[in-house]
């Protein structure tokens, strides 16, 4: 009886809400994924059951690798987020450590300064921004993604980074110096593996926002073969009112993958826990 | 191996003085205990020695090199942290290693020390597991090697048995004394139990709100405390204390409180003199007051009620109704008091201390 209950109420309770949570939220891959499927006849064909695939085709895909510029577009977005990442993570766990562990004046002010900073709007940001890429001449090049990409990036990442230093036992880090490392020995070997989560939480974000970023891409280098994929995706696959689906999903689809990877191959290293039995527990 | 000197060192944080005007000198081979209640600055004269916290004033000096403002790494020092503070992502053998491949020493040379010290410790057959997969008295152990394999100059420890239970506490207090006898190192070890203190130390130094108050061996600061906090610190239970009045006259000096009126010890009387007229704190340990059920004794004996009886097995402790307030003794754990009735009570005279009620510092 007892059991019996529990299980309904947990399948009423947890699992029904989950399964409804989990169609809604990847319905939209899912109709994403037959449109880039589908041949362009059946594509607007109102007659047929449009939530299955009765015909399956790779044309969508075959078009937008050697018929568009995706194959240059893909690459320029790697390389601006690979290298927005890398600076913003790279000065967020500086920023982060010395926030969280330091006690120096103003300290907290910056803190709160920085995650203040976070709340301006990017869409505000980039009138300002716009006037300094152009006075360090770095319109239309990589720079000028990797470098305005960290001024939304390094804020969240800091302040995420700054909160995970602070959950570490500040008893490690003096140990380590006891032992006979130098500060910066004691951050590369005990506590940046031992916030190793923390990092891969920030590297994702920072990742996933690179990534996907559209304004900034469009609007500081946003023509001819500087395209990331959002902005090429739209600029060359929407031509005015006409909507090449096919290929606008298909390209959806594979500008989605990188993004998907990161997440699949990153939670397993998730781990909780690794700081237990640092100390007595 | 070496001294250790603390040299009018004080400690500010904002606000609080949590180390005020320390002067210590610690000798060489040395066991120096630090005690004092919680927040009385132990952690923090610890800290400042470790060079984890900045001085504020003062100066530190480990063997013969002044270290004030030497960074942690090249005080060739090793601390053993109240909550052990090992790597969690390194195995036991990596954790005791870690000291020595940031010194560079050869990997030969490293494995030997490693093993010669795990086998010492026992936890030999630990060296692969990770601290989380340690009992709390294994982690111990760990955190204790983790320090030895460095050879240092100096051990410092925060309280490293206050995370074990009262059994292994006890064990583990004796192997850490024969420990450190065998490897003479000069160590420093914190701790607010003044039992611990008691049996750990070759001397031991009472703080107080960031000051020190005495630094003796431990018979000196049990038989002569300095001041009367020394005096109530150390022992368990505390010492007696109540005020009484100096009176003179007929050539005898007398201590009256209430109506129980005690002669003055011998030789105390000139002291004493001095404060004719005057109160003065009375201390006497509970040991030193010797109880008998009923009104058997001599007539100079106190008759006292006995207010609560508590049987600790090894001896029992009678709460007595003194002339000012309670006074616990000691008694025989084979005789039998009953509360309400009268007991004897003799006074061991020659080992009453007496106190400045102004100043708190020991007259006697
Ligand atoms: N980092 C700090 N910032 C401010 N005050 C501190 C700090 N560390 C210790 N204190 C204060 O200094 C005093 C002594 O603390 P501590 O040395 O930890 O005492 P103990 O180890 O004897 O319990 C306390 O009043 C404590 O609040
Ligand atoms: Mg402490």
């Amino acid at each position: 009886m007892v059991g019996s209950n529990r299980l309904s109420s947990r399948l009423v309770l947890l699992y029904l809400p989950l399964a409804l949570f989990t169609i809604f939220l990847l319905f939209p891959f899912y109709w994403m994924l037959i449109i880039s499927l589908k041949p362009n006849n059946l594509l607007l064909n109102m007659k047929i059951n449009p939530l299955y695939l009765t015909q399956f085709t790779l044309d969508h895909y075959r078009y937008l690798l050697s018929n568009t510029d995706f194959p240059r577009w893909a690459l320029n977005t790697a390389i601006v987020t690979f290298g927005a990442t890398f600076l913003s993570l790279t000065s967020s766990i500086l920023m982060g450590y010395a926030l969280g562990r330091f006690r120096f004046r103003g300290g907290n002010v910056a803190g709160t300064a920085i995650f203040l900073a976070y709340l301006i709007p990017p869409t505000l940001l980039f009138i300002p921004l716009s006037q300094v890429v152009a006075r360090f001449g770095l319109y239309n090049t990589y720079w000028a993604l990797i470098f305005t990409y960290p001024t939304f990036l390094i804020p969240f990442a800091s302040w995420l980074l700054m909160g995970y230093f602070r959950t570490i036992p500040r008893e490690l880090e003096e140990c380590a110096m006891i032992d006979g490392a130098s500060r910066f020995q004691a951050m590369w070997r005990i506590i940046l593996p031992l916030a190793l989560p923390g990092v891969l939480s920030a590297g994702i974000f920072s990742f996933t926002l690179s990534w996907n970023e559209f304004l900034y891409a469009l609007v500081f280098m946003g023509s001819g073969e500087m395209k990331t994929i959002p902005v090429g995706t739209v600029s060359d696959l929407i031509r005015a009112d006409l909507f090449q689906w096919g290929p606008l999903m298909a390209a959806a689809m594979l500008g989605s993958v990188p993004v998907a990877i990161a997440y699949m191959f990153f939670v397993d290293q998730y781990v909780s826990g690794l700081t237990a039995g640092a100390v007595k527990g | 191996m070496a001294q250790v000197i603390y040299d009018h060192v004080t400690k500010r944080f904002d606000g609080v003085i949590a180390v005020n005007d320390l002067t210590l000198e610690v000798k060489d081979g040395e066991f120096l205990v630090l005690v004092g209640p919680s927040g009385c600055g132990k952690t923090t004269a610890l800290r400042c020695l470790a060079g984890l916290e900045e001085v504020s004033s003062g100066d530190i000096i480990i063997g013969d090199r002044v270290v004030t403002h030497i960074p942690p790494k090249d005080r060739d020092i090793a601390m053993v942290f109240q909550n052990y503070a090992l790597y969690p992502h390194m195995t036991v053998y990596e954790n005791m290693a870690f000291g020595l491949k940031l010194r560079k020493m050869p990997k030969q040379e490293i494995d030997r020390r490693v093993k010669e010290v795990a086998e010492m410790l026992g936890i030999q057959d630990l060296l692969n597991r990770k601290p989380r997969q340690l009992s709390g008295g294994q982690r111990q152990r760990v955190a204790l090697g983790r320090a030895i394999v460095r050879e240092p100059q100096v051990f410092l420890m925060d309280e490293p048995l206050s995370n074990l239970d009262a059994k292994l506490r006890v064990q583990t207090r004796g192997e850490l004394i024969k420990l450190q006898r065998r490897l003479g190192v000069t160590t420093i070890y914190v701790t607010h139990d003044q039992v611990e203190a008691m049996t750990m130390g070759h001397r031991i130094a009472v703080m107080n709100q960031g000051v020190l108050q005495q630094l003796d061996t431990p018979e000196n600061l049990y038989d002569h405390p300095a001041n009367l906090f020394v005096a109530t610190f150390i022992g368990s239970p505390a010492m007696n204390i109540f005020p009484a009045r100096v009176v003179t006259g007929e050539g005898a000096v007398r201590l009256v409180a209430g109506d129980v009126t005690l002669e003055s010890p011998a030789e105390q009387r000139g002291r004493l003199a001095e404060y004719a007229n005057r109160e003065v704190l009375v201390g006497i340990r509970p040991e030193d007051l010797i109880v008998q059920p009923g009104q058997v004794g001599e007539d100079r004996h106190l008759r006292l009620p006995v207010e609560i009886v508590e049987p600790l097995g090894s001896e029992t402790l009678v709460h007595l109704r003194g002339p000012v307030g309670t006074l616990i003794a000691k008694a025989d754990p084979h005789v039998h008091f009953s509360p309400g009735e009268l007991a004897s009570v003799r006074v061991k005279i020659e080992h009453l201390h007496a106190f400045d009620p102004q100043t708190e510092l020991a007259l006697f």
